[in-house]
């Protein structure tokens, strides 16, 4: 049985930190190009295909910006 | 009869505090003041009434666990003596700042720096007029007697609460020490949670559901939010001057002369005051027993009727500034006092007065 | 699978603390006090107790906590938190109390305090933030800060002859009869902060079985003090920090 994930970032939140993106073990999570209302680049799931939900990514985020879902497939 | 017992003035305050309902103590030894922890501690209220005494590491830590109690919507309350006050201004800011009631006790002595362990009235400045930094003020209260200090916890305690601000009782070494009977009055039962949630729908007991959060700061990092607290500040001592000034009068109906005293500079006034009459000279006294607010529509309202004023207090000269801003140059405003722990005869201050009158 | 049928609410396995408010924390980006506070508004949200929680906020950094956890808050001046602690607890035995102090406010100014409020073993939680930096002030050098470690007033790194050690107050705090647990966490990556989110519910618990203190420290990055990025400043803290604060637990019991 696998797994499969999927994070909302509230972008509008989020600093572009990008402690999320070093404690992805899957490499899901990049950056945006594009910048929020406080001109953070915000993090964003490049790689959705990659997400296994492990909620690694919102455990760590020191704004609580992320959600995470789950579903086993 | 109601019950009366001899005791200090210092133990005088502990037993109000233990009988008019107090919830905790926190204090650090200094002379002349220690007697208020140590009959604490002997008459172990945590046992019957439920109230917590401690022995904190310091006046520092004493005074800001009066602000972590008092948060909590508790009667909270402390005692030292001058130079633990100058460690307390800055607690005594914080709680003026967060707008939380309490009471601290100053036995005073004298000083500048570890001065000395006897009587003095020179911390008048500092607790009158704050003592700590920013625009604030506390309620303050000047006992004459052992059950004044007994009396002037409950007081205190009131007028804290009703403004939800810091009160003092100014005392000194005088009253602290001397032994004199007190009436206790009857009980007044520390208050229920209920009780305290009914009073202070601000306080910290724990957000409940269906409320928001309380938050208890001095903290404003925007100007217009610091302005306005200040603002609410000046118009709560403006409420609180004009309508809770305390004082009382001696032999003032026909007086020419008025002596203006506090504490234990006020008994020993009334001696002056009755030698003065003694030798035919129309003498009175006024004792304004709230020193924040100042008395100052007492004093106002005898001006016409008198030729001079004198200010006597165990200082330098503190609370005659404030006589002479009211009196504004209408009549001669004098200063006898002694300082250092040195307390003046009757005969000394009357003789003082006389060179004024023959000058 | 359509990433619309993955993120639906009976998927959602993880998400923002309900007693974390809904104001944009002011601190930087990737600072460890967002972390903190989230395990701080997840434990109390998971014992249920936030109606007989009161927090205590220092001066630095964290002044403005009260703005984040939803739970009743004092706000302390600087260092005397564990005095408010002592009488809020003694006055309120029914209601979990803790501090939460960072270096200055904890290990300098307010040493005194936290020593007697440790050495009488008040039945309070301690939170002490590690960073060795003043963050707030703008980066000068803190009670913990490391030998060498350049601040603002250690532009040349600290040195013992001129600015003394860092101090090791989890240590000193550690040997005194009244604390129960001590604790020193970190908060850089998912296992840690789960580890450190199970010291701190450990310490919540001890605090209402008449134990003594519970102390956990967090060693924490302050990367705009440090002048690095997020990412960068958990690597040197993991490189710097951790062998003169070594984690794990020092106490308990």
């Amino acid at each position: 049985m696998a797994v499969k994930g999927a994070i909302v970032v509230d972008t509008e939140r989020c600093k572009g930190c990008s402690v999320c993106i070093v404690n992805c073990p899957t490499q899901t999570i990049a950056l945006s190009k594009k910048v929020n209302g406080k001109g953070y680049n915000f993090a964003y799931m490049a790689n959705p295909d990659n997400c296994t939900g492990c909620t690694n990514c919102a455990t760590v985020c020191p704004d609580s910006v992320i959600t995470v879902y789950r579903v086993k497939i | 009869m109601a019950e009366k017992i001899l005791m200090k003035g210092n133990e005088a305050i502990a037993y109000g505090a233990i009988r008019y309902g107090c919830d905790g103590y926190f204090g650090y030894p200094i002379t002349p003041q220690s007697e208020v922890m140590e009959t604490l501690m002997a008459e172990k209220p945590w046992e019957t009434t439920g109230m917590v005494v401690l022995q904190a590491e310091s006046e520092t830590s004493s005074i800001n666990m009066l602000y972590g109690g008092a948060c909590t919507g508790k009667k909270v309350m402390t005692s030292s003596s001058s130079p633990g006050i100058s460690l307390m201004c800055e607690g005594m800011s914080y709680l003026a700042g967060a707008e939380l009631p309490c009471l601290i006790v100053n036995v005073m002595r004298g000083g500048p720096g570890l001065g000395t362990i006897q009587p003095s009235q020179s911390d008048y400045f500092q607790c009158v007029k704050g003592g700590g930094h920013g625009d604030y003020k506390m309620i303050v209260l000047a006992p004459a007697s052992a059950q004044d200090m007994y009396d002037f916890v409950d007081k205190a305690f009131e007028l804290a609460f009703k403004y939800r601000t810091p009160a003092m009782i100014l005392s000194d070494g005088v009253i602290g020490q001397m032994m004199e009977k007190v009436e206790l009055r009857p009980i007044k039962p520390r208050r229920t949670a209920e009780e305290i949630d009914a009073q202070c729908e601000w306080a910290c007991t724990g957000r409940k559901s269906g409320r928001k959060k309380h938050m208890i700061t001095s903290l404003a990092l925007e100007a217009p939010v610091q302005e306005a607290a200040n603002i609410r500040l000046q118009e709560k001592y403006k409420e609180i001057e004009e309508k809770e000034a305390l004082f009382a009068t001696y032999r003032t109906e026909d007086a020419e002369y008025l002596l203006v005293a506090f504490g234990s500079m006020s008994r020993l006034s009334e001696s002056v005051v009755d030698l003065a009459r003694e030798n035919g000279i129309k003498m009175g006294l006024l004792r304004p027993i709230t020193l924040f607010p100042y008395p100052k529509q007492a004093l106002e309202s005898l001006i016409p009727q008198l030729k001079s004023i004198a200010s006597v207090e165990l200082n330098s000269g503190q609370m005659v500034e404030d006589i002479r801003l009211i009196v504004n140059g209408r009549v001669p405003v004098y200063h006898f006092g002694r300082m250092g722990g040195m307390i003046p005869s009757p005969e000394e201050i009357y003789e003082a007065f006389v060179k004024t009158i023959n000058r | 699978m359509d990433i619309n049928d993955i993120i639906k609410p009976e998927n959602k396995v993880y998400s923002k603390s309900p007693l974390l408010t809904d104001n944009i924390m002011h601190y930087c980006p990737g600072c460890t006090h967002g972390v903190v506070h989230k395990i701080l508004a997840e434990v109390i949200g998971e014992m249920g107790i936030q109606d007989k929680t009161i927090g205590i906020s220092p001066v630095g950094c964290a002044v403005l906590a009260y703005n984040y956890i939803d739970i009743d808050w004092e706000q302390a001046a600087h260092g005397r938190a564990p005095a408010l602690a002592t009488a809020a607890k003694r006055l309120n035995p029914d209601k979990y109390v803790f501090t939460y102090q960072g270096d200055g406010d904890l290990a300098s100014i307010g040493t005194a305090e936290i020593i007697h409020a440790c050495n009488r073993g008040e039945n309070i939680v301690v939170i002490f933030i590690n960073n060795a930096i003043y963050g707030m002030t703008g980066g000068q050098m803190a009670p913990t800060t490391l030998l060498g470690q350049v601040t603002a007033t250690t532009p040349y790194g600290r040195k013992a002859e001129l600015n003394g050690f860092p101090l090791k107050i989890t240590e000193l705090v550690a040997q005194l009869e009244g604390t129960c647990f001590v604790t020193r966490q970190s908060a850089q990556n998912p296992a840690a902060v789960r580890k450190a989110k199970k010291a701190v519910r450990k310490a919540f618990e001890n605090s209402m079985m008449n134990k003594g203190t519970s102390f956990v420290e967090f060693v924490g990055t302050c990367n705009s003090g440090w002048k690095m990025t997020p990412v960068k400043a958990n690597q040197w803290m993991e490189e710097n920090m951790f062998p003169f604060y070594p984690l794990g637990d020092i106490k308990d019991r």
